[in-house]
């Protein structure tokens, strides 16, 4: 009940004209980003991030929430009308969306991806707004050993449970932490891999890494990898849906996000796997199976509405505990640092009108996405004609504007440069670029927490393990670790439902 | 590491001598992760750590981890290497990965991007904006010399007006500005 008040309060934040604003326009740069391609949800808030210089926190977040959500939308428009999913959680739409437009039906196709996205956004963000303040309220004694562990707890996950090699997943983390030691240390003022340089004493700003890792980093490797014959676009007109069809897809749209939303609240890869199962669960169940493979609606709606409950799941964990689980929500963990708010069990505490408003405007911009997409998604698709030379271009021009609004230093843009080439390494070797991330934006907060807890015990590593709650963290950690093994059992169960 | 000329995409049954620079080509990712274990080292072991210490762990630990950690995986994932894994190189809508890398387009834009860094001082950010728009786009393949340049112009303009007078992040208004 408390919540609900709360939940109402927020209205009356979301609902003023301004932080409408602010939602309109996510939703919109979201949509028109997922609709393009190369430029992800996570590349667009990074890219966003120097707004925060000159926008309170609660119309950013207003507006980053909007984006995450817009690009579950638009993303799922490239898959049906290009078979290119650019983003993990859109692969699947492409299975049976795709085969459905080339068969004349992409108008349906692309209505079923609409209203799973507004139904499992809803439903998803329904969850949030019941279980987020329990949650809170579960882990609001916790303290320095607690936080550490937490962060330990996304380092592994990061780098275990997403990408196909754990190595390199290792390595991109250490490459992470290693550039968020960079500066003094927080404690002694003693100065870390500074070389002497008073620009680097103030350690390499968050916004630099994430613009250079995410945008200029994939900005470079596309320009090496330049597609010369862009994908042909199939012609759609207005989405909609017949009774058969709307018989057939209301029970994807509710089930997907029971899958999507336990899924994107732990750490296991946003809403990769979510939509895989769901996708595999609305197969098993339709009446109509024999379809699927060659244009399936079912398999449209179901893992759609997972995706979108996926995000709102996210945001339970990083809102309530700071454990970002997808590349968004570690961005958009580091906007929070821009504005020295530290998301956690406190947060609801301290911050009810930015938590409670950024909720709210959740459920409204599912609306006014549900409105945008449905009649205009014909528009959304000629975006798909953009010349790719002004799209890249347009990418460093906004990177280069962003590092420089840091703090006003050309030796900024150059920084910038070298993270963006390793960036460019990283995708051309396969490392992952979130767990690179995760690891500047966490690390020297781990690093504090970790000697926090041990001045408290007096250096006895006791200190580290000597609540229930970082127990459990750790127990959660050893899973997740035995993750491969567990996987190669569910892959070895999918092959053979595949089969049948 | 851009520079190996070979096909990053090949299939990894592709045989003979290609196969093996790829194999090598990757090994570098282990040395600078090996090259990186040793600066981070150095650099914590070299520390004074004179200043007196909170707690029982100071400045250097955090950094010894890190260092030696590094120096494992270097050493692990040259071994993965040695025995043929693969770093899988990254798709996307626009990625195609069947062609050989072009890294002239790469070095272009790389100095196209660098310009702008020692111009946005002394002509200012419109201009040099204008000109990293331009160039990237040109270095792209856009060759349209009435369109690429109004683009870029307006761009340029558009957003220093929208960061320096609207959101009041200050950008550098350069000669350009002083006349308008």
């Amino acid at each position: 009940m408390d919540s609900l008040s709360s939940l109402i309060d927020g209205f009356g934040t979301a609902l003023t004209p301004l932080n409408l604003l602010w939602a309109a326009i996510g939703v919109l740069l979201g949509t028109a980003i997922g609709v393009l391609p190369g430029i992800g949800p996570a590349m667009a808030v990074a890219l966003l991030l120097p707004v925060t210089y000159g926008l309170d926190p609660t119309g950013a977040f207003i507006m980053f929430a909007g984006i995450y959500y817009g690009g579950m939308f638009g993303g799922s428009t490239t898959s049906i009308l290009l078979n290119t999913p650019g983003e993990s959680a859109a692969v699947v739409a492409a299975i049976e969306g795709n085969p459905m437009a080339r068969a004349g039906r992409g108008a349906q196709a692309l209505a079923a991806a609409a209203c799973g996205h507004f139904a499992g956004g809803m439903i998803g963000t329904i969850l949030l707004v019941v279980l987020a303040p329990t949650v809170a309220s579960l882990a609001v004694d916790i303290g320095a050993p607690d936080y550490f562990a937490i962060m330990v707890l996304a380092f592994i996950a990061v780098t275990s449970v997403l990408g196909s090699s754990r190595i390199r997943g290792f390595a991109s983390l250490l490459i992470g932490l290693t550039l968020g030691l960079v500066g003094l240390d927080q404690m002694t003022g003693q100065q870390r891999l500074t070389f002497g340089s008073l620009q680097l004493a103030d350690g390499i700003d968050v916004v630099i890494v994430a613009v250079g890792l995410f945008a200029i980093g994939e900005a470079l490797w596309v320009a090496a990898h330049l597609r010369r014959t862009a994908g042909e676009s199939i012609p759609v007109g207005r989405p909609w849906l017949g009774k058969a069809e709307l018989r057939r897809t209301w029970k994807p749209w509710l089930r997907g996000p029971l899958i999507g939303f336990p899924f994107g609240a732990i750490p296991a890869g946003g809403a990769e796997i979510p939509t895989f199962l769901s996708y595999v669960t609305e197969k098993r169940l339709s009446k109509h199976r024999d379809e699927f493979g060659r244009g399936a609606i079912e398999g449209v709606a179901g893992p759609e509405s997972a995706s979108s409950a996926s995000a709102a799941g996210t945001l339970v964990s990083m809102l309530t505990l700071g454990l970002p689980t997808t590349a968004v929500a570690a961005v958009m963990l580091a906007a929070f640092q821009q504005y020295g708010i530290q998301p956690g069990p406190l947060l609801f505490e301290r911050e009810p009108e930015l938590v409670w408003g950024l909720i709210a405007s959740l459920f409204v911009g599912m609306v006014l996405l549900l409105v945008l997409n449905l009649p205009l998604a014909p528009v959304w698709a000629k975006l798909l004609r953009i010349p790719r030379p002004y799209l890249y271009a347009g990418i460093l021009f906004f990177a280069a504007v962003g590092a420089y609004a840091v703090g006003g230093e050309p030796l900024d843009l150059v920084i910038l440069l070298i993270i963006g080439l390793i960036g460019l390494g990283m995708r051309r070797y396969g490392l992952p670029v979130l767990p690179a991330v995760i690891g500047v934006i966490l690390g020297p907060a781990a690093e504090q927490q970790l000697r926090r807890a041990l001045q408290i015990s007096d250096g006895s590593v006791t200190g580290l393990v000597n609540t229930p709650f970082s127990i459990t963290v750790y127990a959660v950690i050893l899973v997740l670790l035995g993750w491969p093994w567990i996987k190669r059992v569910l892959s070895r169960g999918r092959a053979a439902r595949a089969e049948d | 590491m851009s520079t190996t000329g070979t096909d990053p995409t090949a299939p990894p049954r592709d045989s003979g001598l290609r196969a093996l620079l790829r194999g090598r080509s990757e090994l570098g990712v282990c040395l600078i992760l090996l090259v990186l274990g040793v600066l981070v080292l150095t650099d914590a072991i070299t520390m004074d750590t004179d200043i007196t210490q909170r707690g029982p762990i100071g400045p250097t630990t955090v950094p010894i981890v890190v260092g030696v950690l590094l120096l494992v995986v270097a050493v692990l994932l040259a071994v993965d290497v040695l025995r043929g894994g693969r770093g899988e190189a990254e798709g996307g809508e626009d990625i195609d990965l069947t062609e050989p890398g072009d890294w002239r387009t790469v070095a272009l834009l790389a100095g196209v991007f660098l310009a702008n860094a020692v111009l946005i001082g002394p002509l200012g950010f419109p201009i040099s904006g204008a000109l990293l728009f331009w160039g990237s786009a040109y270095a792209l393949g856009s060759r349209n010399l009435t369109r690429d340049p109004l683009i870029a112009a307006v761009l340029s303009l558009v957003t220093y007006v929208v960061f320096n007078n609207l959101l009041g992040v200050p950008l550098p208004g350069g000669p350009l500005m002083g006349v308008l």
